[in-house]
C-alpha cells in the first residue's frame, strides 16, 4: 500500500484532507507540518439540516489524547439502571398521582397510582439489586447514610418511598378481605395504613423523582456533570409526565382532568430541562444530540408532544386518552436511556475530556494573565 | 473532622476524616524523567498484590500492552513516541533523522485493528476501543512500502561516539497510577462505606464491603477505579497499604530500578519534587512541568503525583481534573428546587377545576 492512502481515506467531518500522522501524542487530524500532533474536535455541531448545513461554523478545538483512549471510564452500569431511572420516576409520579386522587375524592386515580406505584417499586428493586457486581450484597447500601453519596441517599430515599407506596398498594386488596375473623380486623385497619403510606410516599416522591439526576450528575463523565443544573428538572418532568400517564392509561376520563394537567406540567419542564441540555452546554451538548443520545431523545421529545396533544384534544375519547398515556410512559422511557447513553458517549471520547478542560485552563490563564499550563492557580 | 474544605479546597485528609494524631501523609513522586519503560512497577505490583493478569495483549500502542489503569493493572507504563524538535526540545541536530524509518514499532494497519476493538482485560469497563480508530492509526506513521535496512546496533558503550547525532524523536514513559486524591470522588461517592481514606491519607477499597454498585468508576476525574468482571467488584491501587503500615515501601517504588517512582512523607516529595523540576529547567528541558503537586488543584492535591515532560492529556491525564463533589451541594439544591417545583405542579394539577 502506498503510504498516503492510509491516512487519506475520507472522513465524513474533515474540514480538510487530514494529514498523516505523526507518532505518538494523540490524534492526527489536523497536523501542521512539524507542528505537534493535534486532534481537531469540531465544536457546536449541529444535527444535519440545521443552519449552514453540516458544517459548524464555530472553529474547530483541538485536542490531544494518548492513542485516542478515554481518559475517565464509562459507567459499568447495564441498561438496568437506565430501566430504573425510568422506574424510579413511574414510581414516583404514580405515588404524586394517587395521593392527589385520594385527597380530590378521584378513586381511580388512588387506585391505578397506588398499584402503578409498587409495580414500579417492584421492577426498581430488581432492576437495582440486578445490576450490583455482588447482588448477594445488596444490604451494604444499608451499612452507612453518606450525604456525599447521593447513591446512599437515594438508598434510603426508595427504601423509605417503597414501604410507604407498599403499604398503600397494600391496602387497595382490603375490600377483597372477609368482613369476619383475623382478616377481617385487617379489613378494617388497612384503609388507614394505607392512606398514611400514600401520603407517605407522596412526601418522599419528590426527592425519588430527582435524586437520580443528582446521581448522575455526581460524576465525572462530562456530559452528566455538565448538565446539573437541568437534569433535576429534566427528571422531575419526566416521572410526572410518567405518572400522568398511568392516570390516562387506567382512569375514566372524568377523573382524568388532573393527570392531563400533570401530563402538560411535567411535558413543559421535561422538555424545557432537555432544551437546555442539549444546546447551552457547548461541546458537552454534542453526546445528547448525537447518535444513539441524539435518537432517543428526539424520539422522546416527539412522543412527548404527541402525548401531551392527545391528552388535551382526545379529553372525551378513551382510547385517545389510554394511547396518549402510553405515549407519555415510551417518551420517559426513551428520555431516561437517551440521558443515559448521551453521558457514556460523553465518557468514551476523550475529546470531551480535554477540550472543555483545556477551554477551563486558558480562561482561567486569560484571568490571571499567566501561563494556562501551570496548575498551580486556583481552579475556577 | 469535617470543615469547611472537607469537599474542596487544600486539606490535610486524614484528620479531616477523623484520625487523631495521624501519622504524616505519605505518597508518590513519580519522575517520568527518568523512567526507562522497563515495566518493573507493573510485575512487582502484580507479585505483591495477587492481581489477575489482564489478557496477554498486543494493542498497537508502542511498548503498551497494558493499555491503562484498569481493576487488574494499578500501575500502568505509559509509551508515547514523539519528534519534540518543534517544542523546543533537546536537540542538538533536528530533522538529523529525516527519511529514516524513526516511526512506531507497528503499522497504521495494526493500530487500526487494535484500537478499533475492545481488549479483553477480563475488567469493565477496561481498556474500550478508541472512538475513532482511524483518527487513533493516525497516531502510527503510515506504513512503508517495504523493509528498510535499520543499521547494525552499536557495539560500544553509550556516549562513547563523541559526535553521535540527537535525533528530534524522543520516547516518553510514565508509570502512572492511583492519585490518592486529598478530594476523592471514588470515596465520596461510594455508597457502602467499602472505600475509605486511611490514616496516611491513601484510599483504599475494603474488598470485604464492596458489593459491585459501580458509582466510583465514572466518578473518578482520572479514569482510574475498575471493576473485574469476574468478581464483580472494583480494584485499585492500594499504596500497599498491607506494606506501608510495617514502615515498608510499597512494591512499584521498591522495585523501580531508577527511583523514577518515589515514596516517602508527601510534604518532602513536593520539595523534592520542586528541586527536581527546577534542576531540569535549569539544563534546559523547558517542557518539565509537575502535575497534581498542588493542594489548590481542582482534588486539593494528589498523594501521587508527577513530573511530566509534556501536556498531560499527552499521557492519558485529565489537563484539569476537578473532583465532581465540589459541585454537591450546589447539586442538593437544584434538585431541591426541581423537587419543589414537582410538588407544586402536582397541587396545581389537583387544584384545579374539577374535569
Amino acid at each position: 500500500m502506498r503510504p498516503r492512502e492510509e491516512a487519506e481515506r475520507p472522513r465524513d467531518d474533515s474540514v480538510s484532507p487530514p494529514p498523516a500522522g505523526r507518532p505518538g501524542s494523540g490524534l492526527a487530524r489536523d497536523e501542521a507540518p512539524g507542528g505537534p500532533v493535534r486532534d481537531v474536535a469540531r465544536k457546536g455541531r449541529r444535527r444535519g439540516g440545521g443552519r449552514g448545513g453540516d458544517r459548524s461554523m464555530v472553529p474547530p478545538a483541538e485536542f490531544r489524547s494518548y492513542y485516542g483512549r478515554p481518559i475517565v471510564k464509562a459507567a459499568v452500569w447495564h441498561h438496568d439502571i437506565a430501566a430504573y431511572l425510568f422506574t424510579g420516576g413511574l414510581a414516583a409520579g404514580s405515588a404524586l398521582l394517587a395521593a392527589g386522587g385520594d385527597a380530590t375524592g378521584r378513586p381511580a386515580l388512588r387506585r391505578a397510582g397506588r398499584v402503578g406505584a409498587l409495580g414500579a417499586v417492584l421492577a426498581s428493586t430488581y432492576f437495582l439489586v440486578n445490576d450490583l457486581g455482588r447482588p448477594e450484597r445488596f444490604l451494604h447500601m444499608l451499612r452507612v447514610a453518606k450525604p456525599t453519596s447521593p447513591m446512599s441517599m437515594g438508598t434510603w430515599i426508595f427504601s423509605a418511598f417503597g414501604v410507604t407506596a407498599g403499604a398503600a398498594a397494600v391496602a387497595e386488596a382490603a375490600p377483597l378481605l372477609p368482613e369476619r375473623g383475623l382478616l377481617g380486623v385487617a379489613r378494617k385497619l388497612l384503609p388507614p395504613v394505607g392512606t398514611a403510606g400514600q401520603y407517605g410516599a407522596a412526601v418522599f416522591a419528590p426527592a425519588l423523582a430527582t435524586y437520580t439526576a443528582v446521581l448522575l450528575a455526581d460524576t465525572a463523565t462530562p456530559s452528566w456533570h455538565a448538565a446539573y443544573q437541568e437534569l433535576p428538572f429534566v427528571f422531575a418532568g419526566s416521572a410526572l409526565a410518567s405518572g400522568a400517564g398511568v392516570g390516562l392509561l387506567a382512569a375514566p376520563a372524568e377523573q382524568a382532568g388532573p393527570a392531563r394537567r400533570m401530563a402538560v406540567f411535567g411535558a413543559a419542564m421535561e422538555l424545557y430541562g432537555a432544551h437546555r441540555v442539549e444546546t447551552t452546554k457547548g461541546i458537552l451538548s454534542e453526546p445528547y444530540t448525537e447518535g444513539k443520545a441524539g435518537k432517543l431523545l428526539r424520539a422522546g421529545r416527539a412522543l412527548t408532544a404527541l402525548g401531551v396533544a392527545g391528552a388535551v384534544l382526545g379529553r372525551r375519547s378513551r382510547v385517545v386518552s389510554a394511547l396518549s398515556g402510553l405515549s407519555l410512559l415510551t417518551a420517559s422511557l426513551a428520555t431516561r436511556f437517551g440521558i443515559f447513553e448521551g453521558g457514556l458517549a460523553s465518557a468514551r471520547d476523550p475529546k470531551y475530556t480535554v477540550v472543555p478542560q483545556r477551554e477551563r485552563l486558558a480562561q482561567r490563564a486569560a484571568s490571571n494573565g499567566s501561563d494556562g499550563d501551570a496548575k498551580t492557580q486556583q481552579p475556577g | 473532622m469535617a470543615g469547611p474544605n472537607s469537599l474542596y479546597g487544600p486539606l490535610d485528609p486524614a484528620p479531616d476524616a477523623g484520625y487523631v494524631d495521624a501519622p504524616p501523609r505519605m505518597g508518590f513522586f513519580t519522575d517520568t524523567s527518568v523512567c526507562i519503560g522497563c515495566k518493573a512497577c507493573e510485575v512487582a505490583c502484580k507479585e505483591w498484590n495477587l492481581i489477575p493478569d489482564d489478557g496477554f495483549n498486543l494493542l498497537g500502542q508502542s511498548y503498551d500492552n497494558t493499555g491503562g489503569l484498569t481493576a487488574n493493572s494499578w500501575r500502568h507504563v505509559a509509551f508515547i513516541e514523539q519528534p519534540v524538535a518543534d517544542r523546543g526540545g533537546s536537540t542538538d541536530t533536528p530533522g538529523a533523522f529525516a527519511g529514516l524509518p524513526v516511526g512506531p514499532s507497528v503499522s497504521a494497519h495494526t493500530a487500526v485493528v487494535a484500537a478499533g476493538s475492545g481488549q479483553d482485560m477480563g475488567t469493565d469497563p477496561g481498556i474500550p476501543p478508541a472512538v475513532d480508530a482511524l483518527a487513533a492509526a493516525a497516531t502510527i506513521a503510515p506504513p512503508r512500502a517495504e523493509p528498510q535496512f535499520l543499521g547494525m546496533p552499536g557495539t560500544d558503550l553509550p556516549g562513547r561516539t563523541p559526535d553521535a547525532p540527537r535525533s528530534d524523536f524522543r520516547w516518553l514513559m510514565m508509570s502512572n497510577v492511583c492519585k490518592h486524591c486529598t478530594h476523592a470522588a471514588c470515596l465520596d461517592v461510594c455508597p457502602t462505606g467499602a472505600l475509605f481514606r486511611t490514616e496516611f491519607g491513601t484510599v483504599v477499597v475494603q474488598e470485604d464491603i464492596c458489593n459491585g454498585c459501580g458509582y466510583c468508576i465514572p466518578a473518578c476525574p482520572y479514569g482510574v477505579i475498575d471493576q473485574r468482571q469476574d468478581d464483580g467488584r472494583a480494584w485499585k491501587c492500594t499504596m500497599c497499604y498491607d506494606r506501608i503500615g510495617d514502615g515498608m515501601t510499597p512494591a512499584c517504588a521498591k522495585a523501580c530500578p531508577t527511583e523514577s517512582i518515589q515514596y516517602g512523607e508527601l510534604d518532602e516529595l513536593r520539595a523534592r519534587a520542586q528541586h527536581r523540576v527546577e534542576k531540569l529547567h535549569e539544563q534546559g528541558v523547558d517542557s518539565a512541568r509537575l502535575y497534581g503537586e498542588s493542594p489548590d488543584d481542582g482534588v486539593g492535591g494528589d498523594g501521587a503525583f508527577f513530573l511530566l515532560l509534556d501536556e498531560p492529556e499527552v499521557y492519558g491525564l485529565p489537563p484539569d481534573p476537578i473532583v465532581t463533589t465540589r459541585d454537591l451541594p450546589d447539586m442538593y439544591k437544584r434538585a431541591g428546587i426541581a423537587a419543589l417545583a414537582m410538588a407544586a405542579t402536582v397541587l396545581a394539577s389537583f387544584l384545579g377545576r374539577r374535569g
